[in-house]
């Protein structure tokens, strides 16, 4: 079979819906990431012994096992364990949800602990409560600090997406494999995947730049 | 006994196995400016740190203007507000003005409306002479400046104390005589001050009172002119010759 560009044309609005399906996984997943990360991050950096422990086997446990287990876990193991059944679209999303969140967890713990102490005991230090002191001194640098590596962790998980192909999602992967099976247009095919997701990552990451330049690096 | 504004209670102080402050008692008057001196990790900075809670008393009690240290996070915040420090380091907020910087504690902690807030610091910025310096940030600042901006931040939450650790010692040998002026006004003013430093002729001329401390202890408690010129124990005396 020669391969024939043209063909691509014919697939752009399947393509599309794929790389929106992707788009929203990635966005809601990443919110939830977001926040789940803000808060076991800081109850890392700020929690007692056990609020830290909790967070600390959560982080672990993620970080030690891969992405696709995490998956499959959640939609094969679960409903067993627990009866409770989820929908593709739904684990996906929880999935991303928890694995983003180990790892911003990690970046959202090491921004704040890399604000010198003195900072958090000059607040202290003039009445502030420790809150006070977290949301208006150490919160503002440390997420000045944050963004670069946080970005980072946005392309990976955009791109861990495609992992979703093994519970029958239909993202842009999944979507690239099933026109694949019908027409055998591999080169064009996969070419043509792989240029989404590049512009996919690559309006983040422009995103996140200029979001950098912005603020001022302390 | 009224006018006693800081109580060390047999007072102790553990970092795990290490007893860094070792049953002190001290009463510190109001108006007192106390030079606290001796060798490093001998526990001055811990003593300092304790009256504002910033490190937790492990032994003994301590009472800050009338209240305990042990009462509880909200007292602790109280004690803060009568307390303030100033730091080796100047801890300014980066992300603030020098203004912003005094201005945070009284709006902040203190209730003041913004205007009010922005009015104090500007005063008070004027009284350590950097008025013109009010819309710079920190790392425009000299050192000497910065730590200047650090005692208007601290003033600005109406301490009853001032309590100093070493605000000299990052400090090029140039930009440490601003510093000691100001501070010096305010002990003229009848601040009550406690002050770790190794500058003795400050001590001389500005302290009421010196401690040396020595392990966790108070080993020598009196007159600085007196302790000074004739040290009472051989460790001082070998300190005192170290510092100058
Ligand atoms: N947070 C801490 N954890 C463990 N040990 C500490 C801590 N802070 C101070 N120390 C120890 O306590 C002792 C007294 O320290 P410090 O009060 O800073 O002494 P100084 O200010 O007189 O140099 C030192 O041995 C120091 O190592
Ligand atoms: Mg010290």
């Amino acid at each position: 079979m020669e391969v024939n560009w043209l063909v691509i044309l014919d697939f752009i609005p399947q393509l599309l819906k794929g790389a929106q399906v992707t788009v929203h996984i990635t966005v809601v997943g990443l919110l939830g990431g977001v926040v789940l990360g803000a808060i076991a991050g800081l109850m890392r950096a700020y929690g007692n012994v056990l609020v830290n422990s909790i967070a600390f086997v959560y982080i672990e446990v993620i970080r030690g096992t891969p992405i696709v287990v995490q998956v499959m876990f959640l939609y094969f193991a679960l409903p067993v364990l627990a009866s409770i059944r989820i929908d593709p679209m739904t684990t996906a999303i929880m999935a991303i949800v928890i694995n983003a969140g180990a790892y911003i967890a990690e970046i959202v713990r090491g921004a704040v602990l890399s604000i010198s102490k003195g900072l958090t005991e000059a607040g202290l230090a003039i009445g502030l409560p420790r809150w006070k002191v977290i949301v208006y001194i150490v919160g503002p640098l440390a997420f000045r600090r944050l963004i670069p590596p946080m970005g980072n962790q946005f392309i990976v998980s955009l791109k861990d997406t495609s992992l979703f192909i093994v519970i029958g999602v239909g993202e842009l992967t999944r979507t690239g494999q099933e026109i694949m099976a019908a027409n055998f247009r591999a080169v064009e095919i996969w070419s043509a995947v792989a240029v989404m997701y590049l512009i996919m990552t690559g309006l983040l990451s422009l995103g996140l730049r200029i979001i950098e330049k912005r603020m001022r690096i302390l | 006994m009224s006018d006693t504004i800081i109580e060390f209670r047999n007072v102790s102080k553990h970092f795990g196995s290490l007893k860094v402050l070792d049953e002190v008692d001290l009463n510190i008057y109001k108006g007192e400016v106390i030079v606290l001196v001796g060798p490093s990790g001998s526990g001055k900075s811990t003593l300092l740190r304790c009256i504002n809670g910033l490190e937790k008393i492990t032994g003994g009690d301590l009472i800050v203007n009338g209240r305990s240290v042990l009462g509880g996070n909200d007292v602790t915040r109280e004690i803060r507000q009568e307390a303030g420090m100033v730091f080796q380091q100047f801890n300014l907020f980066p992300q603030m003005t020098a203004l912003q910087n005094v201005a945070f504690g009284p709006q902040q902690v203190r209730g003041l409306s913004r205007r009010e807030a922005r009015a104090l610091a500007e005063e008070l910025l004027d009284k350590v002479g950097l008025a013109e310096k009010a819309n710079h940030e920190p790392a425009e600042l000299s050192g000497g400046q910065q730590q200047r901006v650090a005692i208007a931040r601290a003033l600005a939450i109406k301490p009853k104390v001032m309590l100093f650790d070493e605000p000299t010692s990052a400090l090029d040998p140039e930009l440490k005589q601003e510093v000691l002026n100001v501070m010096r006004d305010l002990a003229a003013e009848g601040m009550t001050m406690v002050v770790v430093t190794h500058e003795m002729n400050f001590a001389k001329q500005v302290g009421t009172r010196l401690i040396f401390m020595e392990h966790g202890t108070i080993a020598v408690d009196g007159n600085p002119i007196e302790v000074i010129d004739h040290p009472p124990n051989q460790r001082m005396m070998e300190f005192l010759q170290r510092v100058e």
